[in-house]
């Protein structure tokens, strides 16, 4: 496969997302630098976190003008791969290639530990190495995660089946103390009507290797390897 | 600015003596005008020339097989193999966090970082040292909330993962707080970069952000000591800026990585000024600067305040001559600002013009190099004997031991700082192997088996008492955490915080601290290779307790042997290798329990350290341990409960049988006796490892259990044991330990 790993000014993840798909999982990767227009050849788009433009406004509110985000735009409704992790799920609202918006934390605080986030559709091209239910431990880093959107799309995205991640308990309860920022609906990842894009704020690029103590977050990025080129996971969302 | 009148009151207000100025006077062979005294008054203080410091500075050992570089550049680098070198250095912006927390601590990140990428490495970690008073003190929860978000907020930014620290809480830093912050890069060996204004005729290209009017005089005011108006300061405290500064740091790995770079140095402390005299002086170059091209923010800024401006994320660098436009180039790329300023010369001189108009001109190395030294006095404070005298009989033994270990984990110092390591950013770069909340955080080396383990430390209390032994074990404890996971120790940074040099008791506290530092190192074979002196840290004529930090790189030739200090499975036996003592002076239980800090601080055997710490590395590298943890602050049964209860993934509790062997009661379970350490390791392998320890000549027992969810502790002994059990769960210690501080923020 080959993976394209944009870099904002102020990414910051950047290395790790490439380091995860070259190194650990042998895939070729292209950095992507933010004034590019055109993403030829590729079959996947990785927006990595950090903090583009220094978020010092909104955070991904000015990442989404970079030029690269037009052509990330074709490249998603043209069913191509994009998942958006931490700041990349924050740009992806902001752009308009997911629904809702990000507010800060309920503690005003950065935040950075592990949390558990429960697989509620493991039926799709970013979670199909997962079972349904599955309890992924899998670190946040963010002052901003607190997804928020209005009960209609909120509905809508449930229906759907696009919440792929829920923050749950290590039993897979999903509590309001096992919510670490706040998200609606304990909402940590969600994915497009289409079923191409995925936006999740934990860093699964930091819990797939042995030496770091946690795997879980390997499955996120072999499903998007095992569903490349399998049409029936490519069409429109399974299940619904 | 012709017509200057140099007063005893401009003077005073740069902070130049009498003879200070003399000396100006000889080396320029008439009166500065106002942006030369400027630029001495910057060069010359405390802060950038060392002047109390550098005479017992050169004392420190320095040298080593593995050092690259050492004190003098930017910062330090040693060898690590594949090619490759861990730079490394520790800094204070003390004086600033103070002032303005956020911004202060902000902009002393961005400084370390800044010092660790200039040399051609990337920084891979950020450690920290603070200091705060008690938190009952509404001002002290302040300065922690600032401090720590300012840490967070700049590193967090940069995606520089903050790995580990420590923070002491002690009424003495009240009105004067320690914010040390440590950087670790990583180099290739051959590809070192140093701040050299090499090859006359070579033009000096400024980049990073435009210079304002902040920070002017920042040095000067770091190198002077506080009152009740210390806040009138604020405008001398830079604001940080961190999406810049990260911009700064791709921009001069992508130059670096070609060739058209000869010397690259930031600008820190006395900004454009210390970077350019320093980079000539290094090379016995000149350099011949036209001020009317430095980027500025505001119109009609004067040379003085471009020379003496500290604004943040600047950079000065010498490229060589006709490779200006690939440099350019890559600087616009960032969205960075660029200007060729000026060229390198043969005079020796740092000539400064303003439209071609010579506005100053100093020698280089008189700025630099040549700046006043001073051997000042020094003798014992007079309080020193009654601060050591203890007298034992007077203290009455503990009785309810479990209230007193619960008291002791309530102690912020103690408690858990999962409030405040959980707030960075402590995994990006996905090195992170050993988190926060170990005896030291490690770092696997990406392209390698191999992984670094980094550990800050001191007991300023113990300094305070006898700041030779303080000094000694700030470096032993140090070694022995980075011995808990495995890893063998290869350098040392420092950052050497005390009072007002002026006073005599002072500097006898800072003479004997670099003594303490000196033979602990020369003992363990372990080199100073960067460091800082912060002085002046006094308050209303009160100066902190001698608090000279150390910073220490430890190294791992198999990162997956790495231990961590928390209990791995029910049925392990616990060992204790090292002696306990009755160690009473100087310790946490001591201040806690009885109010006091007095005493002489713990007996330090090196030769016993140095066995007992190349006992544990042998143990964990031939895989017979599963957790390693050093006994420090709170003694024994302190470090027991971190076993237990520090691990995220589980608790376990242990029960534990002690001999009192004719010691206090206090002293064996909360007394500091130094060179200890827990381990737990396989039933199995017990009586072995026992061997082992034994014939390396380290004392070793089997002192418990792994398992159930209490930690017992039983004495055995005459009566006198009676009372001094502890049989405590789990989650009660957990309560203390790890909640302490949000409780006291009001956030639990």
């Amino acid at each position: 496969m080959k993976i394209g790993v944009v870099v904002f000014p102020g990414s910051n993840c950047d290395h790790d997302c490439q380091y995860i798909f070259q190194d650990v999982l042998g895939q070729y990767v292209e950095m992507i630098w933010h004034k590019e227009t055109l993403l030829a050849g590729l079959d996947a788009v990785v927006l990595p976190g950090g903090f583009s433009y220094g978020d010092y406004l909104r955070t991904g509110a000015i990442a989404r003008f970079s030029p690269v985000m037009g052509a990330v735009k074709a490249f998603a409704s043209k069913g191509g791969l994009v998942i958006g992790i931490c700041n990349g799920f924050q740009i992806l609202l902001e752009a308009g290639l997911l629904p809702g918006v990000m507010l800060r934390n309920t503690s005003l605080n950065f935040i950075c530990k592990d949390v558990y986030v429960k697989v509620e559709n493991a039926a799709t091209r970013f979670t199909n190495q997962c079972e349904s239910g599955q309890v992924l431990k899998i670190p946040i880093a963010h002052a901003d995660g607190n997804y928020y959107t209005d009960p209609v799309t909120l509905g809508g995205i449930k229906a759907n089946a696009q919440v792929l991640f829920r923050y749950c308990t290590a039993d897979g309860k999903v509590t309001p103390d096992a919510n670490p920022n706040g998200s609606l609906d304990n909402i940590a990842g969600i994915m497009n009507a289409d079923g191409n894009v995925l936006g999740m704020m934990p860093h699964p690029e930091r819990s797939a290797e042995s030496i770091l103590g946690n795997e879980d977050g390997r499955l996120i990025f072999q499903s998007m390897l095992s569903s490349f080129g399998k049409p029936e996971l490519q069409s429109r969302l399974i299940g619904v | 600015m012709n017509a200057l009148v140099i007063t005893k009151a401009l003077l005073e207000q740069h902070k130049l003596s009498d003879d200070e100025y003399k000396k100006i006077l000889e080396i320029l062979g008439r009166e500065p005008n106002w942006t030369e005294l400027g630029m001495f008054s910057a060069m010359w203080s405390e802060h950038c020339s060392y002047k109390s410091s550098r005479i017992h500075l050169k004392k420190l050992p320095t040298t080593g097989p593995r050092v690259v570089q050492g004190p003098g550049e930017n910062a330090g680098a040693v060898d690590i193999g594949d090619g490759l070198c861990a730079v490394f250095k520790m800094e204070s912006h003390n004086h600033p966090s103070f002032i303005e927390p956020y911004q202060g601590a902000a902009t002393g990140v961005g400084g370390i970082l800044r010092d660790i990428f200039t040399m051609g490495a990337r920084p891979i970690a950020l450690l920290n040292s603070l200091r705060f008073g008690g938190l009952d003190n509404a001002n002290t929860r302040h300065l922690l909330k600032g401090v720590v978000s300012g840490i967070a907020g700049y590193g967090n930014c940069m995606g520089v993962p903050t790995v580990g620290g420590e923070i002491v809480f002690n009424d003495i830093y009240a009105l004067n707080p320690l914010v040390n912050v440590f950087c670790l890069g990583i180099a290739k060996k051959d590809k070192i970069f140093l701040g050299k204004a090499a090859g006359v005729g070579n033009p000096v290209i400024y980049f990073g952000s435009k210079t304002g009017r902040d920070g002017i005089h920042g040095a000067t005011m770091a190198s002077d000591s506080f009152d009740e108006q210390a806040g009138q300061k604020r405008p001398t405290v830079q604001v940080g800026d961190p999406f810049t500064e990260k911009l700064l740091l791709e921009a001069c790995l992508e130059l670096m990585a070609g060739d058209c770079l000869v010397g690259i140095q930031d600008m820190g402390a006395a900004g454009l000024t210390s970077s350019a005299c320093e980079m000539a002086s290094r090379e016995g170059t000149g350099v011949e600067l036209e001020l009317a091209d430095v980027p500025r923010r505001e119109p009609r800024m004067t040379p003085y305040e471009i020379m003496l401006s500290e604004s943040q994320e600047r950079m000065l660098m010498v490229a060589k001559a006709g490779r200006e436009d690939e440099v350019i180039k890559i600087c616009r790329k960032w969205d960075l600002d660029v200007a060729v300023i000026g060229r390198v010369t043969d005079t020796g001189k740092v000539v400064l013009k303003e439209h071609g108009q010579v506005v100053a001109e100093i020698p280089a190395k008189a700025l630099a190099d040549e700046g006043p030294r001073y051997d000042r006095p020094s003798s014992p404070p007079a309080y020193q004997e009654m601060l050591q005298a203890l007298n034992h009989d007077a203290l009455p033994d503990v009785k309810d031991a479990n209230a007193a270990l619960l008291a002791l984990l309530d102690s912020p110092t103690i408690a858990s700082k999962r409030w405040v390591y959980e707030q960075y950013d402590h995994m990006v770069r996905t090195n992170t192997m050993v988190r926060p909340g170990s005896d030291a955080a490690v770092l696997r080396v990406k392209g390698t088996n191999k992984a670094l383990a980094l550990s800050v430390d001191c007991n300023g209390r113990y300094c305070l008492l006898n700041p030779y032994e303080g000094a000694k074990i700030a470096i032993a404890e140090c070694a022995r955490n980075l011995a808990c996971s495995g890893a063998e120790p290869i350098g040392v940074t420092d950052c050497l915080n005390f009072g007002n040099p002026q006073r005599p008791e002072v500097m006898w506290q800072f003479v004997l601290a670099i003594e303490g530092l000196k033979d602990a190192c020369e003992a363990l074979n372990v080199p100073i290779v960067s460091g800082n002196v912060s002085l002046y840290n006094e308050t209303n004529d009160l100066s902190i307790y001698p608090t000279p930090m150390i910073g220490m790189v430890g190294l791992i030739e198999e990162a997956d042997r790495a231990v961590t200090q928390w209990f791995k499975q029910s049925g392990d036996a616990i060992i204790l290798l090292g002696q306990t003592r009755e160690d009473l002076g100087g310790t946490e239980y001591l201040k806690v329990v009885h109010h006091r800090e007095q005493g002489s601080p713990p007996l330090l055997s090196l030769e016993t350290e140095k066995a007992v710490q190349a006992c544990t590395i042998r143990l964990i590298r031939e895989g017979l341990v599963q957790s390693a943890h050093d006994c420090s602050d709170g003694g024994l049964a302190v470090a027991l409960t971190e076993c237990c209860i520090s691990g995220s993934a589980q608790r376990l509790g242990a029960v534990v049988q002690l001999p009192l062997d004719g010691l206090r009661r206090d002293a064996l379970l909360f007394g500091e006796s130094q060179s200890r350490i827990l381990l737990s390791v396989k039933a199995e392998v017990a009586e072995r490892v026992l061997n082992v320890a034994w014939d390396a000549g380290v004392h070793a027992a089997r002192i418990g259990t792994v398992g159930g969810d209490r930690l017992v502790i039983q004495v055995d002994g005459d009566q006198r044991a009676a009372g001094c059990k502890i049989d405590l769960e789990l989650t009660a210690l957990y309560d203390h330990w790890g909640l302490a501080i949000p409780r006291a923020l009001g956030q639990d």
